[in-house]
């Protein structure tokens, strides 16, 4: 059968060989490049069988990783959802690395395969390669190099210190794995040489604006008091200045101040807290990087379609799983579990485009810098390279989207008895919605703010964490002394964690652990 | 752009995490793969089994925020008749109502029970872990020592069979670029060049030298031979002792009318994990099945199993034909042997005094181990546990016991009876005692 406009297709049929791949990969290429305007890393796919991509989620999809039992756990659920038929395989699965990896499962059909190069190569990809977060905060060109180093590093630890005592390690590592992130920008610490050449500088500086007119100003006498209360935290035992508290990445804090741990313990907690930070990143763009990416494999496989690349049987082979992938089920559904970060991302990629190039009047007082400014793509390009989910949402959930999706936020207050219907999708309602969602997707305020606070130096070096409570939501108390424990083995002496509420500075709990001993 | 075809890969990486998972596991599988041995059919024994553990020690704890208190707020898709205001009743289970979008729960969560499919192999090794067959290394001692060939490195003289290519290969490779020799692909590229000047018309004298310069590497490629006795290499075999782990097995099994459907069954399940046991720990073991009524006879294992006989009973038919195969086929010189006998341990009257004759004096001294289990009907569990009321064999036996700690006894009445006392009977720390 011939495509549209009369051209042979690429292939047809459901069954794939390398040589359409190559030819289907081409087209997809030139069409993301000169039609979309995306800019990628080179891509490697590698054909795997559904047993190897089974393998491949019990290490978060990473081609190499170090061993840990935490693997083979999520491998047995894995595998048991699998054959059970509760879970299908993802068709894909793709790694933020330069050469940038997409695995494409043996048993999809050609048009699948085509969806997944799309999807994967392309879509996540360009964001890979352009979003900021991904830029400052994970290395594409390193990470597969660090992963083969990191598993041959604590296979050498298993095999020197025991398989035990490396587990017990990694089991703690892992539980603080949440906690062991930067947020911002570590200060480097100034070397010596950069320290005494700003010291002069100072000095330079102090005598270029000398004016002897200052010292006959009379000088008022410092209060004693506030020397006094100064004195005071300094008995008290109040943090040293170079332990640089408060400090939220727990796992580096131990790392570089535990007075217990030796140096391959250091090592293994740093390689966590590597991933971690790798990781950081995708779970911050959830609905943005699936967003981007459904929205590229849309395009461009109507692209294709409208060219006459494929055929009509391969189109509805993929609209019916693309709308499976984007359905977005009701609140009262039974099949409700959430957002589905595919439906609303690209959603929202769809109606950033419109609002480009043809937006309504209501666009146009709620987006005035994007509403008809042409370029849906170069909108879009913009959004991908700037935003994370908060931001995003933030930005650019239109009231119409609101509209569309009938979102409402839901008020759940203990101290009254019912839940209350706090906004719709009105004029009144808008914002609320809006900045409700947004805070769903901000990590700051879905995970717990925990942080070290204290070290008492002079005593029984306990370690102190304060956790602020936002809204009084507190910890899940099991969970919350089970990782305690962990941070006392890692720490070597006792830990108290100390839960205070952010709004009345009360002290809601307080959990304390003792040391190993 | 690349494709790589990943599909011969070794599948199975993620191994290595499952055996440490099971590991980790361990003791709560065991728990668990107990508890499921009462539950299989005698059937299904050799598959895998599905078992549920709890999820203490595999349990991943994080920082994660409370399930319910607080106040929460949560942004849902398809409203469809809510208005600013409106109140409802909150869902039963109290709390956030499900995480709404940005707190989809992790996995695992809130749950106490982890389900856990073991493969037969793992279900086996969980099952039978740490225990051995009693006394049987202690006589491997002075038995005589089997040896066996061992891979030992290499040596520069042996059998062309175990030439070793790799290493000869490497070897003759390494020496030809030492020594310069000349490859074939010099030499097809100076018979080019020759033919060219010849197509050329070349003058003589560069003719001349150039076949010259052929003729010189042609005998330096004689002179340096490719492969060069000095280069072989040789796998060598070195002659390890191995410990003689021959046994035999002797399964004696009562199958006469007073043993019901029940009592068979549980003195099948015992043979059944000693066969298994067996099969699993050591490779050559000889497993001899006899049953008997009063009449014994060997059988092989689908009968000894599978059909039914019935008839009076005498225990001692079977110590008999035990004996005589001993001193047919298994030579206690050369061979471990082992008896496991079941019986309700009701026998025709004065057979029991010659059983236990028939013991001490001719199976027990060639013996490493002899265990008598005595299976009792559910419903007698009440009178019987008492071992006062215990049978007239099982007295005859308990009376050789004390003197010969080749003798092990245990009385089971229920099913879950079996593992326990499978257990008890070959953990090493007891017979050793």
């Amino acid at each position: 059968m011939a495509g549209r406009k009369g051209r042979k297709p690429l292939f047809e049929g459901s069954d794939w060989n390398f040589d359409t791949l190559k030819r289907t990969y081409d087209a997809i290429a030139g069409l993301a490049s000169d039609r979309l305007g995306l800019d990628t890393y080179p891509n490697q796919l590698e054909i795997i069988t559904s047993e190897q991509m089974l393998d491949a989620y019990s290490s978060i999809g990473m081609p190499v990783f170090y061993r840990h039992w935490s693997f083979g756990k999520r491998f047995s659920i894995d595998e048991q959802m699998y054959r059970k038929g509760y879970a299908g395989l993802a068709y894909e699965i793709v790694i933020n690395s330069n050469p940038c990896i997409a695995y494409l499962m043996e048993e999809n059909s050609m048009t699948m395969q085509a969806l997944v190069m799309a999807h994967a190569s392309f879509g996540h990809n360009h964001f890979f390669k352009n979003n900021q977060l991904f830029q400052e905060w994970s290395d594409a060109e390193g990470i597969l190099d660090y992963l083969q180093f990191a598993k041959r590093y604590v296979a050498r630890c298993e095999e020197r210190h025991g398989l035990a005592a490396v587990e017990r390690v990694l089991d703690a590592a892992h539980a603080l794995m949440d906690h062991g992130v930067d947020r911002y920008e570590r200060r480097s610490r100034p070397s010596l040489a950069q320290e005494e050449l700003k010291a002069q500088e100072r000095r330079e500086h102090a005598q270029a604006i000398y004016n002897d007119l200052w010292r006959t100003v009379p000088v008022i006498p410092a209060k004693p008091e506030a020397g006094a209360a100064a004195d005071g935290r300094r008995a008290e035992g109040g943090p040293p200045s170079h332990l640089g508290l408060p400090e939220e990445n727990l796992l580096y804090f131990i790392e570089k101040f535990s007075p217990r741990l030796e140096n391959w313990q250091r090592e293994i907690l740093r390689i966590v807290r590597n991933i971690a930070q790798y990781f950081y990143p995708q779970k911050q763009t959830k609905v943005m990087n699936e967003g981007c990416a459904t929205f590229v494999h849309y395009t461009l496989m109507n692209m294709m379609y409208d060219e006459g690349l494929i055929t009509e049987g391969s189109m509805l082979e993929f609209i019916d799983s693309h709308t499976q992938v984007v359905a977005q089920p009701s609140f009262d559904d039974p099949r409700f579990s959430g957002m589905n970060p595919y439906a609303l991302g690209f959603a929202m990629m769809q109606d950033i485009y419109r609002i480009a190039t043809d937006p309504t009047d209501e666009d146009k007082a709620a987006m005035p810098d994007l509403a008809g400014s042409g370029d849906g793509m170069a909108a879009l390009r913009k959004a991908w390279a700037e935003h994370r989910d908060e931001s995003f949402i933030l930005q650019y959930l239109s009231p119409s989207l609101i509209r569309k999706l009938r979102l409402f936020k839901l008020d759940d207050n203990p101290r009254l008895p019912h839940m209350r219907i706090d906004a719709i999708h009105d004029e009144r309602g808008y914002a609320r919605v809006r900045r409700a969602l947004a805070r769903q997707y901000d990590l700051g305020s879905r995970e717990p703010n925990i942080q070290v606070t204290d070290v008492n130096l002079h005593g029984d070096r306990r370690l102190m964490l304060t956790h602020r409570l936002h809204d009084g939501v507190g910890l899940d108390e099991s969970d919350a002394r089970a990782v305690l424990r962990y941070v006392a083995t890692l720490w070597g002496y006792a830990v108290r964690l100390v839960g205070i509420d952010a709004e009345t500075e009360t002290t809601v709990y307080a959990y304390e652990v003792d040391g190993p001993g | 752009m690349n494709f790589i075809d990943r599909r011969l890969n070794p599948k199975g990486k993620s191994l290595a995490n499952r055996q440490r998972f099971v590991r980790i596991a361990q003791g709560e599988l065991k728990e668990a793969v107990a508890r499921s041995l009462e539950k299989r059919t005698i059937t299904d024994i050799e598959s895998g089994e599905k078992v549920s553990i709890p999820t203490g020690r595999i349990h991943e704890p994080r920082f994660r925020n409370a399930a319910s208190g607080g106040k929460r707020d949560m942004v849902l898709p398809g409203n469809t008749d809510f208005v600013e205001g409106d109140t409802i009743q909150r869902p039963p289970g109290g709390g956030g109502g499900g995480g709404g979008g940005g707190q989809a729960s992790p996995e695992g969560r809130a749950e106490d029970m982890f389900q856990f499919t073991l493969t037969r192999d793992e279900f086996l090794s969980v099952l039978f872990d740490g225990l051995e067959l009693p006394n049987l290394i202690k006589t491997n001692l002075k038995d005589t020592m089997v040896t066996r060939p061992m891979r030992a490195g290499l040596s520069v003289s042996g059998s062309p069979s175990n030439l070793n290519l790799k290493r000869t290969m490497r070897n003759s490779m390494g020496r030809r670029l030492a020594l310069h020799r000349p490859r074939l692909a010099d030499l097809s590229l100076i018979d080019a060049e020759i033919a060219a000047a010849e197509a050329r018309g070349a003058n003589e004298s560069a003719l001349a030298e150039l076949r010259e310069k052929r003729e010189r590497m042609v005998t330096k490629m004689r002179r340096i031979p490719f492969i060069d006795p000095v280069d072989a290499r040789y796998n060598r075999f070195t002659q390890q002792p191995k410990p003689n782990a021959q046994a035999v097995v002797f399964f004696l099994m009562d199958v006469s009318g007073s043993m019901t459907e029940a009592m068979k069954q549980l003195a099948k399940r015992f043979f059944l994990l000693l066969n298994l046991f067996l099969h699993r720990h050591y490779r050559h073991v000889d497993i001899v099945f006899i049953r008997h009524t009063s009449e014994a006879a060997e059988v092989d294992e689908q009968t000894f199993f599978g059909s039914r006989e019935t008839g009076g009973t005498v225990v001692s038919s079977a110590l008999k034909v035990m004996r005589e195969i001993i001193e047919d086929r298994y030579s206690p010189d050369d061979w471990n042997i082992y008896a496991a006998q079941a019986s309700d341990g009701d026998n025709f009257a004065q057979d029991s005094e010659l059983c236990s004759r028939l013991l001490t004096e001719s199976l027990l001294p060639v013996c490493q181990f002899f265990a008598y289990i005595e299976v009792y009907d559910e419903r007698e569990t009440a009178i019987l546990r008492n071992e006062a009321n215990a049978s007239e064999l099982w007295r005859c036996y308990r009376r050789v016991a004390p003197e010969d700690p080749r003798l092990a006894m245990k009385r089971v009445f229920e099913k879950k009876d079996i593992y326990p006392v499978f257990e008890e009977l070959f953990t090493p720390q007891r017979t050793t005692a």
